[in-house]
């Protein structure tokens, strides 16, 4: 009972202490702060691309590419494949009894940016009639859907905000003027929000294909994927691979999601390096100028360890306060934030909301706990080794 | 009588750099119960150091330091705190009062060590305070009183724990006269009237002439300079 008693009264004392060294906190509380911003505002864009990546893909739809194609981008059915497809069993039916496949082809189409004027790659794809049967989380927010044969197009609400594609804009591309008829959303930033929609039979005749890039279906139930994969593989006029598109979709996210977290860890720790040096000059002046204090509590018969507890206590306060600090910075500035990023063989830039998520907020305190405890340590051991009668003679 | 204290051929030696400086030689001193004793002398003369051996705050390089009944110079760092915490109370030249801390809540200090209650290190607390006349400057910072009264806090401090030795480092030595009568004479009746052992440092021969033995240290070494408890008891 006694050691508890001592060590929050010698840590009672050392946070007391505290308003006199305020310089040296801040130091500590803002070099912290600064670390917990900055590792948290670069993983909250890995969490978000990563939801955003696994947003556009749904475990009740199948994604069927060429044989040994690992994009949709390098991907190319053939248009006489597609029935064969569209025939294969475990393929979910619409209300009048047809199966939900679309059939799409990608192209790229030069946007310019509304605020820069640069030219920049946007994703065109081309969709039959029953992708909004196929992806129910896509509707209409502005204008009406195109018309097949027409050069019409509906846009990503976030190509719309950033590039200032609204109704009535027109576009350029392949010998023919588009016009923009609508604007579509899927419920927050995803993949498809940084897409143009048309009609894929339209795309198909201005670009002279007769391949489309990717096929897509609703799976009828549980066990329809596996019945589906084993069907397309029997069909000798096929050669195709089949993919969950939740799966696939958090396949294509994974590299450059951990690519992100080494950013993030990487700056983050040189950082904390940085910041753990501020912390220790702060907290070996703390001791330094509380030498007397902590010589006379060892004199009284104070033990060495509350004197440790203390200097841990105060490193590790001013570390959580950092960290808050850090957290509510990130929160407020880059949570929700929509921000784009170019991927290779996700072409164009995808649109994703950053997210600052608790268990970011959780592992920076993480982050401020283990700089402040090594930042702490070293003064804390000095501050139990110091010789009590040298620390009482040296004001004498 | 019996010995609050007991050195035998105690040297201590500090190194500086290449440097090694003997302190004190091979001294013998005893330091019987209830005695008031001052050590006196130059500055670097050693009495410092002395008095921080027998206060448990540093170790001999060699002999035998004995304080209330037990070989403190044969125990670890944290047995000696726990020592010092049980045995001597502690009064320096500065005070060294904790500047955040009412005056009440510095006399508690030691008390957090003890296994009394809260109620009953109040209650302590209070009688300390009636002790040395500071009932009304209670919950008063050490910014808000005078050195001497300061330094009635320190005793006061020193005291609460009734240790069995009161060491004490120049304990006037930042007061005026006026102030340092009223400390001494303090420090006189603990000792006369509670029995409590005391040994003081001091450069200052007034407030030595209130101790009841005075030792001079010289290079290292004591010598008596009067046995004057016959005519302090007067």
């Amino acid at each position: 009972m006694s050691v508890l008693r001592q060590i929050s009264a010698v840590v009672g004392m050392n946070l007391r202490n505290l308003p006199q060294r305020r310089g040296a906190s801040l130091v500590i509380v803002i070099g912290i702060a600064g670390v917990v911003a900055v590792l948290l505002s670069v993983l909250a864009m890995a969490v978000g691309f990563s939801r955003t990546i696994a947003g556009a893909g749904s475990p009740d739809r199948a994604l069927i590419l060429s044989g040994g194609a690992l994009q949709e981008a390098m991907s190319s059915v053939p248009s006489d494949a597609v029935p064969n497809i569209t025939a294969a069993p475990g393929i979910a039916r619409d209300s009048a009894g047809r199966p939900i496949v679309d059939a799409e082809v990608v192209a790229q189409v030069q946007v310019t940016h509304g605020d820069t004027g640069k030219p920049t790659n946007v994703a065109l794809r081309g969709v039959g009639s029953e992708e909004f049967a196929l992806r129910p989380e896509v509707h209409l927010v502005a204008g009406r859907l195109f018309r097949p044969g027409l050069h019409e197009l509906i846009v990503g609400q976030s190509l719309k905000t950033r590039y200032g594609l609204d109704i009535g804009s027109h576009l350029s591309f392949q010998n023919g003027d588009w016009v923009v008829v609508g604007v579509f959303t899927s419920n927050g930033p995803d993949l498809l929000d940084s897409e143009i929609l048309t009609d894929s039979q339209t795309l198909l005749s201005a670009y002279q294909r007769n391949w489309f890039q990717s096929v897509t279906v609703r799976l009828a139930g549980p066990g329809s994927f596996d019945q589906l994969k084993r069907a397309l593989a029997a069909d000798p006029t096929l050669h195709v691979d089949v993919y969950v598109e939740s799966a696939f979709r958090a396949a294509q996210s994974r590299i450059l999601n951990l690519i992100l977290k080494w950013i993030g860890y990487f700056i983050g720790g040189m950082m904390a390096a940085g910041a753990l040096f501020g912390a220790l000059n702060s907290l070996y002046a703390a001791v330094s100028s509380r030498s007397l204090e902590i010589a006379t509590l060892r004199a009284i018969g104070f033990g060495s360890g509350s004197v440790i507890v203390s200097v841990l206590a105060e490193a590790l306060l001013l570390s959580i306060g950092g960290a808050l600090i850090g957290a509510l910075c990130a929160w407020i500035f880059f949570d929700g934030h929509v921000s784009s990023m170019m991927v290779s063989g996700l072409e164009p830039p995808i649109a994703f909301a950053m997210s600052v998520t608790p268990g970011l907020i959780v592992l920076g305190i993480v982050w401020a706990c283990v700089i402040g405890l090594i930042g702490g340590l070293f003064p804390a051991i000095r501050a139990a080794r110091l010789p009590v009668a040298r620390a009482l003679n040296a004001v004498v | 009588m019996s010995s609050v204290a007991s050195l035998h051929n105690v040297i201590k030696r500090y190194v500086r750099g290449k440097q090694t400086i003997e302190v004190l030689h091979q001294l013998d001193l005893e330091v019987p119960s209830g005695q008031f004793l001052a050590l006196m002398g130059p500055s670097g003369s050693g009495k410092t150091t002395l008095l921080n051996l027998i206060g448990g705050l540093d170790r001999p390089t060699a002999g035998e330091v004995i304080v209330a009944g037990e070989r403190i110079d044969q125990l670890s760092s944290g047995q000696l705190a726990k020592w010092r915490a049980r045995h001597v109370g502690f009064v320096f030249q500065f005070y060294n009062l904790m500047p955040m801390l009412s005056a009440e809540r510095n006399i508690e200090l030691p008390l957090l060590l003890t296994s009394l209650s809260s109620a009953q290190r109040k209650r302590n607390v209070a009688a300390a305070l009636e002790l040395v006349g500071l009932t009304t400057h209670a919950k008063h910072k050490p910014s808000e009183l005078s050195g001497g009264q300061q330094q009635r806090v320190a005793i006061a401090r020193a005291l609460i724990a009734d240790p069995t030795l009161l060491v004490c480092d120049e304990p006037t030595g930042d007061l005026d006269r006026a102030s340092a009568s009223d400390i001494l004479g303090l420090i006189q009746t603990l000792n006369r009237q509670q029995g409590k052992a005391v040994i003081m440092v001091t450069h200052d021969q007034k407030a030595a002439d209130y101790a009841s033995r005075i030792l001079h240290v010289d290079k290292g070494q004591l010598v008596e300079a009067a046995d004057r408890s016959a005519a302090t008891a007067a």
